[in-house]
């Protein structure tokens, strides 16, 4: 047969010149996906994530409409901008979603996440952790006499802000419900 | 008829209303009641498979060859997991079947009882959509449901689990005619301003190569008419993948052959050097694409395909149109028309595919004393072209060398398992076809280590007096994991072959059928019109060269350009990006 001498990478263009140069770029997103509420649907849904490899960096999920029958999840994930449209694109097909919403790119949103935090401390570092919730309004939920359990409510910058300054005033246990969002107006 | 009846009842009558015709199944324990009830009817044929991988294969040869949904009915645990293979490869050939699974009472869910599995969660990944049923009253609905999901939207496999006591506990039936698809609408029109997108760019392109894929089949027949009346009035090049061989004719000028990893020469560097490419119904896979960052560099493209989770999923296009193609192209073509069905195509662009082309990619060394498995593909299609013919293939090389040789000129003729690649597919798949189509002649293209991964099913088509006929090429060797561990690992053969194969005449002997043993290619001719003489089963050991590689082949981890066309081709190496691939 007859040989061929084909030049390499005789291309031009190569096709990474039309990806969108940001693409190398993890960008966060929060999804709200609005789904049946029947059962296996939140398997299906996080099947799906670890399934294809895709990024959880926050999960919840509640009914919202018990006539309807309807949960909402809402799920903060991370990729680049074409893995991102992907999970939207997987996520509508399904066919429990009734509604996939990208908070982060449709108009402006409001995120609030709920926290408790047990701190053990004594005398000064007891003071100040009181003191430190009174600034960011957390709330004592729980006392003992070498112990505080406070409650805070806010974005997630917010309580990773709180929780880096309880850490050295004895900070021992947290529990975050993960991101609850809506869009704005 | 009272609407009140058992959930057996309710299967079998829910199964009618949708016009099943024939079920592929095997029971158990957790099915009885609905086989009870199967046993009562003459409507609805049962087969009996010889394993449950079989039955779904089956309805997947049965639905593929007909456009209607196949139907298999299996039992709890073992009978569920061993659905698992095919549930799969119906997933990624968008083949639209519904299985049926019985599964322990309701109150035994969850207690570690006989035969059970978590058959929903295990098959949730492997299916578009699945149910367990709990309440017989709703057992209706949900099997409306299924049949709605399968085959609306992108088609797939769908799975209903039903608990024995639902089976046997009595509820109202809801009709078909009552039942209201409440949630599930995939887009099938797709927009006006992108389709007037396209069609400005299809009159520009001075390039232009179409595309197409499976989509194009599962669309409908009338997408292929379409597809034909584009091609032909715009006169530009079309190839197809795998899963689309036969929508477009492979007789006329336009076909320039399959494209992908072991697709013709022109129709991959048509790909690549083109300036504007429609793909209709494919899904830009590893397969076609190679190196994707080398994908068709200079052109403008185009995707038009239902599921809009296939668009930019692995190349960027310039127009993504999610859509029914049979809509879609009904749309463009009208538009197009009305614009005066313009184009641009170069005249040298047909020189150059003609140039490529001359190359005569397919080409092959013949040999005077063994048969070699492309000259024995050849001869197969050469006495059969002309007849009502059907085909299947197992995976591997003769399912390439099938590709390549053999020609469609209609869609639905040809099954095969392309997406998940499911050794064991193609004798199963041919049971299925025969069943459909009775009159016609049904060829399983197979090597002989895929056809031995299903051969149990020899009881089937002996039992059913199926005269579906088994074309084995035999080399002994697992001849596509031999091919790559002489390409990528030195010519180490690792467990590629078997010391223990059957005499395949025997084996037909055993089960009371013909078997043909041939290694002689002047005699191959006389064999093959033998085995098409026979009414009934047929299993054709074809002893062929055992080292022969399918060619023209794109290396892993290259470009289409970078295509390998024979063996004596200086070595190219294949780097460790290249080999980590599959």
């Amino acid at each position: 047969m007859q040989k061929l001498f084909l030049k390499k990478g005789i291309s031009r263009k190569s096709a990474y010149n039309l990806r969108n140069p940001k693409d190398d770029e993890f960008e966060r997103h929060t999804l709200a996906i609005l789904v049946d509420n029947e059962s296996g649907v939140l398997a299906r849904v996080i099947g799906l994530f670890s399934g294809r490899g895709y990024n959880i960096d926050s999960l919840t999920v509640a009914e919202v409409d018990h006539s309807g029958n309807l949960s909402r999840i809402t799920i903060v994930t991370s990729g680049t901008p074409s893995v991102i449209e992907q999970i939207k694109a997987q996520l509508a097909r399904m066919v429990p979603v009734h509604d996939v919403h990208d908070l982060t790119t449709e108009g402006e949103s409001v995120e609030r996440e709920l926290a408790l935090f047990k701190v053990f401390a004594k005398g000064e570092k007891r003071v100040e952790s009181l003191r430190l919730a009174d600034v960011f309004r957390a709330k004592v939920v729980d006392s003992t006499l070498v112990s505080f359990t406070f409650e805070l409510t806010g974005t997630p910058e917010k309580i990773d802000a709180f929780a880096d300054l309880m850490v050295p005033l004895g900070l021992k246990e947290i529990a975050r419900t993960g991101v609850a969002a809506l869009s704005r107006g | 008829m009272s609407n009140y009846m058992s959930g057996a009842q309710i299967v079998v009558e829910a199964l009618l209303e949708h016009k099943v015709d024939t079920v592929f199944g095997y029971p158990g324990g957790a099915v009885l009641p609905i086989y009870d009830e199967i046993f009562k009817q003459k409507k609805i044929k049962h087969v009996l498979v010889r394993h449950e991988q079989a039955a779904i294969h089956a309805a997947e040869g049965y639905s593929r060859s007909t456009g209607k949904p196949g139907v298999a009915l299996v039992t709890s645990g073992p009978g569920a997991t061993n659905s698992v293979t095919g549930l799969t490869d119906a997933l990624m050939d968008s083949i639209p079947i519904i299985v049926l699974t019985g599964q322990v009472p309701t109150f035994m869910i969850g207690n570690d009882a006989f035969q059970e599995a978590d058959t929903v969660g295990i098959t949730r990944p492997c299916t578009k959509h699945n149910w367990l049923v709990k309440d017989t009253n709703l057992l209706g609905k949900i099997i409306h449901e299924a049949f709605y999901v399968s085959t609306n939207g992108r088609p797939g496999p769908v799975l209903v689990d039903i608990p024995k006591d639902v089976q046997f506990a009595s509820g109202n039936y809801t009709k078909k005619k009552d039942f209201l698809p409440k949630r599930y609408s995939p887009k099938i029109k797709p927009d006006n301003d992108l389709i007037l997108k396209a069609v400005k760019a299809f009159e520009n392109a001075k390039k232009p190569i179409i595309y197409s894929g499976g989509g194009v089949i599962n669309s409908g027949d009338n997408a292929s008419t379409l597809l034909r009346e584009l091609v032909n009035k715009s006169n530009f090049p079309i190839t197809s993948t795998l899963m689309g061989l036969g929508c477009y004719p492979a007789s006329k000028k336009n076909w320039i052959g399959m494209l992908g990893m072991h697709g013709t020469y022109e129709a991959n560097m048509a790909m690549h050097d083109c300036d504007f490419m429609f793909c209709i119904g494919a899904r830009f896979d590893d397969r076609i694409t190679g190196k994707t960052d080398e994908f068709s560099p200079n052109s403008t493209k185009i995707h038009i395909d239902i599921d809009p989770s296939s668009i930019n999923k692995n190349i960027l296009v310039d127009i993504g149109i999610v859509g029914d193609i049979d809509i879609s192209l009904q749309t463009f073509l009208k538009l197009w028309k009305k614009r005066g069905a313009k184009t641009s195509l170069n005249k040298s662009w047909w020189k150059q595919i003609d140039d490529w082309k001359g190359i005569n990619c397919l080409s092959y060394k013949k040999s005077e004393k063994s048969i070699k498995p492309q000259y024995a593909i050849q001869r197969l299609e050469e006495l059969t072209k002309d007849l009502d013919r059907y085909v299947s293939t197992e995976v591997g090389q003769h399912q390439m060398w099938a590709a390549q040789f053999m020609g469609f000129e209609e869609p639905k003729r040809w099954m095969t398992s392309g997406g998940l690649g499911t050794m064991g597919y193609g004798f199963p798949a041919s049971i299925g076809i025969q069943l459909a189509h009775p009159k016609s002649l049904v060829i399983n293209v197979a090597g002989e280590a895929s056809w031995l991964m299903n051969m149990q099913e020899l009881g089937t088509a002996v039992q059913y007096n199926l005269p579906v006929k088994q074309f084995i090429l035999n080399n002994e060797r697992l001849g596509m994991v031999r091919q790559w561990q002489e390409l990528l690992h030195g010519g180490r053969y690792s467990h590629s072959w078997s010391d223990a194969l059957p005499d395949f005449v025997k084996l037909a002997e055993a089960y009371g059928i013909k078997g043909i043993c041939c290694d002689d290619p002047d005699k191959l001719d006389d064999a093959i019109l033998e085995m098409l003489d026979y009414d009934g089963p047929v299993i054709f050991d074809c002893l062929v060269e055992k080292h022969e590689n399918c060619f023209p082949m794109i290396p892993s981890g290259k470009a289409h350009n970078e295509m390998i066309l024979s063996a004596e081709e200086p070595e190219q190496e294949i780097g460790k990006s290249g080999a980590v691939l599959v």
